[in-house]
């Protein structure tokens, strides 16, 4: 395997002097499609913004392209949940996925000809080229998230981090996401993608990380056939549902 | 038609009125610019706060007979700093802070000012704006304050977009957004003191935040938002200047009633927003897909 892009080891990290993750190992290399899955408050999000430098750990190391996470800040593709984003700003399509390249310019810098060419680029992957001089707050949800992912794709990010983005979508964005991850991963990019949605993930991704406040278990979906695992995972009653909907279980 | 221009013309030959006309021109501008982030980011208590805080600096360079602009903007730079730093304990909202800081400084200032004589009438002009008692020496510091808040913006502005639209995106891609919101206050604080002598501490809101609140109901983009705020405002404050003139009442108080009915005229007629636009609108596209 080439040398993993993400590189946690025994973190652990405490948010308003609770430990919120415990001790996690996970490593992510290039041309992987890693999909994060655990119950609410499993510390998912956590997990991607300790690997964003957005919170510190308390013990152990992360290690993004070779640098801390800070140190990192800037070159690895980020896309939040999508009610992070003030969609009441008066701004276009095309100019909410330029924000993502707003470090790249500098304060006195115009934007130049490749950083327009990333944010063609980016609307272009993810289908929106047709509206994008259309205000963001007259997009569907689906948009939205491919406005998003759009903004993340403008940095030409060797690593992407996604949190959700699976979730209130309709069907042709569920679609044109996978398709998307899955060409990516094909690049060689590496992709992290917290999910609730079980089936769509095992379909799709070729390992996945079944974390709970520390890291259950890690392994291609076929690996993943233990019921034990799940339980721990979920706990009981929701792990029953979960194991019927993958058929692990009759 | 020339007995029109006459009368507008007929002010000119007073040079309090041409300085109040560049400081109505000047403020207009700078708050409708820095407004429009304002309104954007839902900080007009924040605005307020700033008016308020200004107070206490102020009265202390009236005390001592130095220039008050300056000392309006430090108090108001001290106070906004204060509250972006207050702000980051995540156990007070931002509006309890701001509540505090704001009655402190004002309370403060008026404690400043009562050790002076005459505390009355310049409590007044502080409070209600004494547009037509400018002197050349403020007429300068509003002008180079307002340029320099300007220059700011246009340096800073798409930093400020990217931390207004999403702050964990602009804190994941590295961007100081502690700092971008010092500066931010401390624009919105120069803006608002060079604005005070127009139409006073208690006012300047309106100032701030009308102009820019009554473009966001014309247009969907940013850039056109940030030209048709600082027209509006103005244009807003040089016809309530003119209007003071001719009826012979406050300045500060009928600029800030312009502005008030643009901003209810765009509330009613604004040709995608508006109250009585909007379905006719929606008949339209209606229309349209059918």
């Amino acid at each position: 395997m080439a040398d993993p892009v993400l590189d946690i080891a025994g973190a652990t990290v405490h948010l308003g002097g609770r430990e919120v993750l415990s001790e996690v190992d996970f490593r992510l290399a290039p041309g992987e499609l890693v999909g994060l899955i655990g119950p609410n408050g499993a510390g998912k999000t956590t997990l991607l913004r300790t690997a964003l430098g957005l919170v510190p750990v308390h013990r152990g190391t992360v290690v993004v392209n070779g640098r801390s996470p800070r140190r990192a800040q800037g070159s690895v593709g980020y896309v939040p949940q999508r009610h992070e984003f003030a969609w009441d700003f008066p701004i276009t399509v095309e100019g909410a996925v330029a924000t993502g390249r707003t470090h790249l310019t500098g304060p006195l810098r115009r934007r130049t000809a490749r950083d327009r060419d990333a944010v063609a680029h980016a609307l272009d992957r993810v289908g929106m080229t047709h509206l994008r001089t259309r205000p963001v707050g007259e997009l569907s949800g689906g948009q939205r998230q491919r406005v998003l992912v759009a903004r993340a794709l403008a940095l030409r990010p060797r690593v992407l981090l996604l949190d959700e983005p699976f979730t209130g979508i309709d069907a042709p964005t569920q679609e044109l996401l996978s398709t998307l991850l899955s060409g990516l991963r094909d690049e060689g990019v590496a992709v992290l993608t917290t999910t609730h949605d079980l089936a769509a993930a095992t379909a799709l991704c070729d390992r996945l990380c079944l974390l709970n406040r520390t890291v259950v278990a890690d392994g291609p979906p076929s690996a993943l056939a233990d019921t034990d695992i799940w339980l721990r995972t979920f706990g009981l009653d929701r792990a029953e549902q979960l194991l019927k909907a993958l058929g692990v279980t009759g | 038609m020339t007995a029109f221009l006459e009368a507008l013309a007929a002010p000119w030959e007073y040079d309090f009125w041409r300085r109040a006309l560049v400081v109505a021109l000047m403020s207009g501008v700078v708050c409708g610019v820095i407004g429009s982030h304002v309104v954007l980011r839902g900080m007009a208590f924040i605005g307020d706060a700033v008016a308020h805080a200004v107070f206490p600096g102020i009265a202390v360079a009236f005390v001592l007979g130095t220039n008050l602009v300056l000392g309006g903007a430090v108090a108001g730079v001290v106070t906004a700093v204060l509250i972006a730093v207050f702000t980051q304990n995540r156990r007070l909202k931002e509006d309890s802070v701001i509540g505090i800081f704001f009655a402190a400084s004002f309370g403060l200032g008026i404690v400043i000012l009562s050790t002076a004589p005459g505390y009355g009438g310049s409590l007044e002009s502080f409070l209600f704006g004494s547009i037509l008692g400018i002197s050349d020496s403020d007429v300068v510091s509003v002008a180079v304050i307002g340029a320099l808040v300007l220059l700011c913006t246009a340096v800073f502005n798409g930093r400020f977009v990217a931390a207004t639209l999403d702050r964990e995106q602009a804190r994941a891609m590295g961007l100081p957004v502690f700092r971008l919101d010092v500066l931010l206050h401390v624009m919105v604080t120069l803006a608002i003191v060079i604005s005070l002598q127009a139409v006073g501490n208690v006012l300047v809101l309106a100032l701030l935040v009308t102009p820019a609140a009554a473009a966001r109901l014309l247009t969907d983009r940013l850039g056109a938002m940030m030209l048709l705020a600082p027209l509006i405002g103005a244009g807003g404050s040089v016809l309530g200047l003119y209007l003071s003139y001719a009826l012979d009442l406050a300045a500060g108080g009928l600029i800030v009633l312009t502005l008030t009915a643009v901003f209810l005229l765009c509330w009613f007629f604004a040709p995608r927003h508006g109250l009585l636009t909007r379905p006719r609108r929606a008949a339209a596209l209606a229309e349209e897909k059918s």
